[in-house]
């Protein structure tokens, strides 16, 4: 496997959550380096900034330090990216601060992840913090979720500390809908089960953190899903020659499959067509496309498609409408109101957008339900109804990340202010489940 | 022994069983990570390219921009790129680099804007450093261009695995007036929902390269065969030393007496002004080799080339405020 060639090394996107008190920095710190993504003039900077802190050696921690922008103005920039790689896997890692009032900077990070790692102090084991990372994880529809219960050199390496919070996580992240949960004992100071196996811990049977970072399977059949084509541009080069007549509409596939010769329809309107042939990139004719490849398709008719509509197959399209009811989680400090004018994005296409109800609060910490709210505020999740000026072609959340996901904008400046999910990804019976069993 | 490790149901792990088998998907609808970045590169060229009125690509002739370039020609494929180049010459550029330049734009049919920072030296509107660097003077120029052609999307090679300032930044990172860059008007990206709404005046930086790491850039400048300024690649040049750095000397004022002229096997990991751009010794002639030569390295590429970099702990977030990037 070692010898893998660059084309057959795989990328995966995480999510990291939890506060610097867990040990998130370091075990962020300690992946970069004993991955050897870090540089002998980082650490160089790392040692000298941790001696004139008066520490003994390197703090890992600092790699993945602030700006001094942020420490000026006391504020955190949502999230950083730290790349690293092993022969087998290029990884992204979305660093969120996991601090009480950062729910906003998890539904980022979490949005386009597809693991998210949750990190609990094995002294403390699950707490409220715990549970709202493994609740904006099921939110965000977050296939794979790992649990790193850090600091066990703390409490002697001991399994009966670590069972039980591996036990109560496993089973909350479970009722939440997360299909896929690991625990993992770690040392992230020490590095036991980080990279390496630790020593200390003979009665723990799994991987390394690492070792399922490479392992776990992200690969999801393309095929498994309906295809899903929002036009980005329309490719007309107007040149003689060979090209004159040509009209390609450019996009990235976010989901499914496409072939010459498929039945799509063509939404919001309607209109019916086969697909001609298929280009990527430059190379003429490819045979299939698959998500998520950036391509060029040509219709066999001369319709009217421009950038924002959805080219889908005719027998599993969705439905497009006007009305959209959404989970949603608000970014910015100016509150989201019924009755709010807001411009709606989603995938190519933007349109004018009225909030028309606000359902119910959610409080991420207990799932309760709060049905007399007349405001959402930052970092707060709730249900909405909107009424679009222009139908969408829609799909729910729970069946498409990219089609039923969408944001609010603010009109006036362009400030985005509100992160969307179509319908209700954390249903009702499974946070009332989960409520029960949180014991909150 | 009991591994509370899988949801209930699943069967205890064992340990032969530590590391599972990728599961199989028909290995052709499988994107490599080369592909996927160039899909996500793709994507945000032709999302910029649809929602701004006057898009225009930062090409100096390093590589980074020749990737950038080379992923827009195929962005917009069988199409022309829809947007020109922007190049601001410092007036100490490699020749070669330059030459290079000229002979891409000319190759592909393109427009090329040049801001020069000499002719703002010449009528007095810049001043010349004492250490004779100018590379923190072309933010002047660069707004000025931005402003006078009214540009309001500007692509930059920029990548997040650069430097700790580079790693929060957005795809889309927004400016104001002045070029600026303030941490709290910067937009939350989620999924690939990219939002590039400005105001009359401000402008959009947007990077293509952002999840891109420099041995990615070169791993698909290997795949895609890309054409290079031969600077990129081991050859012998007359070089010296300073502060730790192998430069070569030209008009910009190197070398100083005490500064010995030797003959060195080099090459170029980054290409900027000729004052603070080392070379690494190397004899590293092909791709490969310099690939081999790149994933051995113990210092980022900014770290063992770049002298403007040294500055100071926060000198690229200072010249990111500023609008440099």
């Amino acid at each position: 496997m070692d010898t893998a060639t660059p084309t057959e090394v795989s990328l995966l996107r995480l999510a990291t959550a939890g506060s610097v008190d867990d040990g998130k920095s370091t075990l962020v710190g300690r992946l970069l380096h004993d991955c050897k993504a870090v540089f002998a003039d980082q650490l160089d900077a790392v040692e000298r900034v941790s001696r004139e802190r008066g520490l003994t050696g390197a703090d890992l921690a600092l790699l993945t330090d602030g700006l001094r922008a942020e420490r000026e103005q006391g504020i955190t920039i949502d999230v950083a990216y730290r790349y690293f790689a092993t022969p087998h896997r290029r990884f992204i890692l979305a660093d969120t601060p996991g601090h009480v009032q950062y729910t906003r900077n998890m539904v980022t990070g979490a949005s386009t992840a597809q693991l998210a790692v949750v990190l609990v102090d094995a002294r403390n084991g699950v707490v409220e913090q715990t549970r709202r990372h493994a609740a904006v994880a099921a939110l965000l529809r977050v296939p794979h979720v790992v649990l790193a219960v850090n600091k066990m050199d703390l409490v002697g390496y001991d399994e009966a500390v670590f069972a039980p919070i591996a036990d109560e996580f496993t089973a909350y992240a479970a009722r939440l809908g997360v299909p896929d949960v690991t625990a993992i004992p770690i040392s992230a100071l020490a590095g036991d089960n980080v990279v390496e196996p630790s020593a200390s811990m003979d009665w723990y049977g799994g991987p390394t953190l690492l070792e399922h970072l490479e392992a776990v399977d992200v690969e999801e059949d393309p095929a498994a899903h309906p295809a899903r084509f929002p036009v980005q541009y329309v490719l007309r080069p107007q040149t003689p020659g060979e090209f004159r007549d040509y009209r390609g509409y450019a996009g990235q596939l976010v989901s499914g499959v496409l072939r010459p010769g498929d039945q799509v329809v063509v939404l919001p309107s309607g209109q019916r067509s086969t697909i001609a042939g298929i280009d990527r990139l430059g190379e003429r004719d490819v045979e299939v496309a698959f998500a998520p490849q950036s391509v060029t398709l040509r219709l066999a008719d001369d319709l009217d498609v421009s950038r924002g509509d959805v080219i889908a197959p005719a027998a599993h399209a969705p439905q497009a409408t006007q009305d959209v009811a959404a989970t949603v989680c608000h970014l910015s400090d100016r509150p989201l109101r019924p009755g709010d004018r807001v411009l709606l994005r989603h995938g190519t296409r933007t349109v004018n957008a009225i909030v028309r109800s606000l359902d119910a609060r959610l409080d991420i910490d207990t799932l309760a339900e709060q049905h007399d709210a007349d405001s959402l505020s930052v970092n707060e999740i709730g249900r909405v109804s909107l009424r679009t000026a222009a139908p969408l072609a829609l799909d729910h959340y729970t069946d498409n990340r990219r089609t039923g996901s969408f944001l609010l904008i603010d009109p006036s400046d362009g400030a985005t202010l509100t992160a969307g999910m179509v319908g209700t990804p954390l249903s009702a019976a499974a946070a009332t489940t989960a409520a029960a069993a949180g014991g909150v | 022994m009991r591994a509370a490790h899988v949801t209930e149901t699943e069967p205890i792990p064992t340990k032969e069983a530590r590391v599972t088998v990728l599961a199989e998907v028909p290995s052709r609808l499988r994107q490599s990570h080369l592909d996927a970045l160039e899909s996500e590169a793709v994507h945000i060229f032709r999302e910029t390219a649809a929602e701004f009125e006057r898009p225009v690509l930062l090409f100096s002739g390093g590589k980074d921009s020749i990737v950038m370039l080379h992923l827009a020609l195929k962005a917009f494929w069988p199409a022309p790129v829809p947007f020109g180049l922007l190049h601001v010459d410092t007036g100490h550029n490699f020749p070669e680099v330059l030459a290079f330049r000229d002979r891409t734009v000319e190759r592909h049919g393109l427009r090329l804007t040049v801001a020069k920072v000499q002719d703002y030296i010449d009528d007095g509107r810049l001043r010349e450093r004492p250490d004779g660097t100018r590379n923190p003077l072309q933010t002047v120029p660069l707004l000025d261009a931005i402003t006078g052609s009214r540009f309001d999307a500007v692509f930059g090679g920029g990548r997040r695995d650069e430097e700790k300032a580079r790693a929060k930044e957005r795809v889309f990172s927004l400016r104001d007036e002045f070029g600026g860059w303030d941490p709290r008007r910067q937009r939350p990206e989620l999924w690939q929902l990219y939002n590039g709404r400005h105001r009359a005046g401000e402008h959009v930086r947007v990077f293509p390269l952002s999840n891109w790491t420099e041995l990615d850039v070169w791993q698909y400048i290997e795949r895609e065969r890309i054409e290079l300024p031969e600077i990129y690649f081991a050859h012998e040049r007359d070089v010296f030393q300073r502060a730790g750095m192998w430069l070569t000397g030209g008009d910009w004022g190197g070398p100083k007496d005490g500064e010995p002229v030797e003959r060195r096997l080099v090459r170029y990991r980054t290409v900027g002004d000729m004052s603070c751009t080392g070379a690494v010794e190397s004899d590293a002639v092909t791709i490969d080799q310099v690939i081999r030569e790149i994933a051995a390295s113990t210092l980022t590429e900014r770290g063992a080339t770049r002298a403007d970099d040294k500055l100071s702990e926060a000198a690229m977030e200072d010249r990111k405020r500023e609008g440099y990037f």
